[in-house]
């Protein structure tokens, strides 16, 4: 039941942090370019990264790991946005936007969780 | 570069705390829903990633679904239909941290084809998912995809 609870919680604030992020940059910047969602999802990359391997290291217990990367990261990063947004640049015929977008979030993401990883294995 | 002001059904003008508060519940009920899968059908460090694969997969295609549905059929749906349902259940279901997480230990496990395999294939499988599901809300209802692209 607890376990449950945990992934509710961080899912309860890692959606709503990813819609923020939406509104802000697309307040801020005004472009057509989904940057709320990369920053959502790169910046969920990375934390996963370092709660992932501080728990392969011991370091974060099995309730912070449901709390914090299975919750949270998991509600903060998204495929099904960032797939609709692929699929609405390309439907425009703006494919190299598409591929583009696609490019940088997923070679972002990748970098980032290694990135995270190496953190928390210097720190620990 | 500025560009024209771009409308997305899952953005609204301005953060509404109703919208916040739908998107929280939502995301809540979407990372459940992936936990529980993740019980159901559990992959270790070194295995193929499917349960993820499969939850992103099936999370992208109801995305189609939902956003072709609620602009084609149900224009006038109250405003916290979208954002409890995508930005918020879908969202929270599907996990892009997860998958370059999962690509990363594959790669450190000493499974690089596993992991290229991972990275290539849920892109491959995230965007048949969201095409097929976008096509299939078209087609039953009844109208062409190419007359309704995703543009608006």
């Amino acid at each position: 039941m607890t376990d449950w609870l945990l992934v509710l919680a961080g899912g309860l604030a890692g959606a709503p942090l990813r819609y923020l992020l939406g509104v802000d940059a697309k307040f801020r910047l005004h472009t057509a370019f989904p940057w709320g969602t990369f920053a959502a999802n790169a910046s969920a990359a990375l934390l996963l990264g370092f709660f992932s391997e501080a728990v392969t290291d011991g370091e974060l217990g099995p309730r912070l790991q449901l709390l914090l990367a299975t919750g949270f990261c998991g509600a903060l990063s998204t495929w099904s946005t960032f797939s609709y947004e692929l699929l609405t640049f390309a439907s425009a015929r703006r494919l190299s936007m598409a591929a583009g977008y696609l490019v940088l979030t997923v070679g972002a993401g990748v970098g980032l969780s290694f990135a995270g990883a190496a953190v928390a294995g210097a720190v620990r | 570069m500025r560009l024209h002001h771009h409308t997305h059904p899952d953005h609204h003008p301005g953060a509404q705390p109703a919208v916040v508060v739908a998107v929280a519940i939502g995301g809540a009920g979407g990372a459940a829903a992936r936990y529980g899968a993740e019980r159901i059908w559990p992959t270790g460090a070194s295995a193929f990633p499917w349960t993820v694969l499969l939850v992103n997969t099936v999370g992208c295609f109801l995305m189609g679904v939902l956003m072709v549905t609620s602009k084609l059929r149900f224009p006038g749906s109250p405003r916290l239909i979208s954002p409890l349902l995508g930005t918020g259940v879908l969202g929270g279901f599907t996990t892009f941290s997860h998958y370059t997480d999962n690509v990363r230990q594959l790669f450190e496990n000493g499974r690089p084809g596993y992991a290229v395999g991972c990275l290539l294939l849920t892109v491959v499988a995230a965007l048949a998912a969201v095409t097929a599901g976008a096509f299939a809300a078209h087609f039953v209802l009844g109208r062409g995809y190419a007359a309704q692209d995703g543009t608006r």
